[in-house]
């Protein structure tokens, strides 16, 4: 009797779980969907009552509309290549700190460990205006150096290297290198950089996503069109006093949808990438 | 072999040729592996700090200087004046700079608060063995996440589109409600900001809390199963207290986050930068480089970075007195 009470509370919590979720997923899925709806509806589909909710035949008007108003694949070209570059630029220079703070001894260590962990407290926005005006005076303006070299300072970067290093990484295997006549670079190299693989794919992930995703430092120093990226030239498209959102969401469904797919195939390391970063701070 | 013939001649003290010749490095150079260590050690660290010196600490330090001068950046560097704490006065004079700070702090309110609730709520839903599909559940509760700041605040800008046919009127209408100005009216605008926060940050706040309730060992619910414990109970003795620092951890990056806000205003409001949304940094941004007003900009910034730097000593304080 009380067994068949318990089975049926089971059955209704597990059904309420479900529709909890249901919804969640729904919420989190529609304003995509009706995204991808809007991108191929005719601007007067859209705004109409009730609105379109199925997919329309405007596919390719829209995203022509869009490419005569931005250089589209440019700016994703410039996305790409600097989100790219920058991220390599850090893997490298924080896992060779990382490796540095794990694994030598050397004077001050801690002290400039400790430093580095204080600088993640500072907001970013603090030094903005000057950093403006420093990018301005080194003739950077407009130019892909302006994103790529202040944002090889990576703070967290270091401290995610230096964690993974130091304990997936043996002493043994560096002492045995060094008897063999290695030099620390090649230790380095030869050595660590291939323990470390899987702590380069989350912080990879979280830089490049960080990146490509950034928009007030871009929009501060990417002026000229030809050089701007993608988030930065998507707000050209809703800058107009003629609002033609057909135009305006199927320019902003291309630029989401290659990193989604690229979400969806790796969905399990972008997740643990990009919150065990979090916890692990 | 062909080397070792060559040392034999060469070098005064001969090695056979079964081992190779190698210079000893400890014995005779300046460089003991000691000194080439701590050398490399500061040389693999100093690209940090020689960036951080130029983009970074000099900005900043820059910034503290510029709170303190009249300039609009136009005539050099030159041209600065100094005025003492008058763009402070001005700031704190100015009622758009309060409404800046009041918005921000509703946002942050409306934004982060049901937010981190119902990821908690959907945590546990996860969290719970009777359900299949997981991987769907959360991969479809992350993917706005994935999504970028400007796209969501484009989209939701025309969700919340203030007239009849904007998505959350029809809606509205539905119910026999009459439309909302989302995008002109005091609380219209604060409401839709909060979504887009909402939106793209519950799902990787339910991860997180979900991270943290997979470390909770089973044992403690099978214990207080066997004495009775209804389901609110367990999430109160035991869920709550032991996710409590990632709890803390959340409350406070949301909230650095919120204090940070920019795009979502800045894509919604337009240009004109309606003061209904205005935050403190699109404030600050419109300061610099709309009005050219960079030392109010400055003061407005350094007036930012305190009021952070006091949240966080109170998190680290309240995050040490929960801990212990």
């Amino acid at each position: 009797m009380s067994e068949k009470i318990q089975r049926k509370k089971l059955q209704i919590s597990k059904g309420f779980i479900y529709v909890l979720l249901a919804i969640a997923a729904f919420l989190s899925i529609f304003p995509l969907y009706w995204m991808f709806v809007m991108a191929t509806n005719h601007n007067s589909a859209i705004n109409s009552v009730p609105p379109a909710f199925i997919p329309g035949k405007e596919l390719v008007t829209n995203f022509s509309n869009v490419l005569n108003t931005i250089d589209f694949f440019g700016a994703m070209w410039n996305s790409f290549v600097v989100s790219t570059i920058t991220t390599i630029g850090v893997l490298f220079l924080c896992s060779l700190a990382g490796f540095a703070f794990a694994k030598f001894q050397f004077k001050g260590k801690n002290v400039l460990f400790l430093l580095i962990l204080i600088t993640m407290m500072i907001p970013p926005q603090l030094g903005l205006i000057p950093q403006y005006f420093i990018i301005t005076e080194l003739g950077w303006l407009n130019d892909y150096k302006a994103i790529i070299i202040p944002g090889l300072i990576d703070a967290f970067g270091i401290f995610w290297m230096r964690q993974y290093i130091s304990s997936n990484v043996p002493d043994e295997l560096m002492d045995a290198a060094r008897i063999d006549g290695c030099s620390n670079f090649r230790v380095y190299w030869n050595i660590t950089v291939p323990v470390i693989i899987p702590a380069f794919a989350t912080l990879a992930i979280i830089k490049f996503m960080y990146v490509w995703n950034d928009f007030l430092w871009p929009l501060v120093v990417l002026r000229e069109q030809a050089s701007q990226t993608i988030q930065v030239a998507l707000r050209l498209l809703i800058d107009n006093y003629v609002r033609d959102n057909g135009m305006i969401l199927s320019g902003t469904f291309w630029a989401t949808v290659p990193l989604i797919i690229i979400f969806i195939f790796l969905n399990r390391l972008f997740i643990q990438s990009l919150t065990e970063g979090a916890i692990k701070s | 072999m062909e080397q070792a013939n060559k040392a034999i001649h060469t070098e005064p003290d001969w090695t056979p040729p079964g081992k190779p010749n190698r210079p000893n490095k400890t014995r005779k150079s300046f460089f003991t592996e000691k000194r080439k260590e701590a050398l490399s050690g500061y040389l693999y660290v100093s690209p940090f700090f020689i960036l951080f010196m130029v983009f970074g600490l000099f900005p900043i330090l820059f910034s503290f200087y510029l709170g303190f001068q009249q300039w609009n950046g136009i005539g050099g560097f030159g041209s600065m004046e100094f005025i003492g704490l008058q763009n402070f006065k001005w700031i704190l004079t100015d009622p758009i700079f309060w409404k800046s700070l009041l918005n921000t702090l509703i946002i942050w309110v409306l934004g982060t608060i049901p937010q981190l609730i119902i990821g908690i709520i959907l945590a546990y839903a996860l969290n719970s063995v009777l359900i299949k599909m997981k991987t769907f559940f959360r991969v479809s509760i992350f993917l706005p996440y994935v999504t970028s700041t400007v796209a969501v605040a484009i989209v939701f800008g025309i969700i919340f589109n203030s007239q009849e046919f904007g998505l959350i009127n029809v809606i509205f209408g539905i119910f026999g409600f009459d439309p909302v100005s989302w995008e002109t009216s005091e609380w219209g605008v604060k409401i839709a900001i909060s979504t887009m926060v909402f939106w793209r940050w519950i799902g990787y706040n339910t991860i997180i809390y979900l991270a943290g309730l997979q470390g909770i060992p089973k044992e403690l619910y099978e214990a207080a199963e066997i004495d009775g414990a209804t389901v609110k109970q367990k999430i109160q003795f035991i869920t709550i207290p032991m996710i409590r620092p990632i709890i803390i951890l959340t409350v406070f990056t949301s909230t650095i986050g919120a204090l940070q806000l920019f795009t979502e205003p800045m894509i919604f409001l337009g240009r004109g930068a309606r003061e209904e949304g205005i935050t403190v940094v699109l404030y600050l941004y419109r300061e610099a480089f709309s009005n050219l007003a960079f030392g109010p900009a400055s003061a407005a910034a350094i007036i930012l970075f305190i009021i952070i730097m006091i949240l966080t000593s109170i998190n680290v304080f309240v995050a040490n007195r929960i801990g212990k």
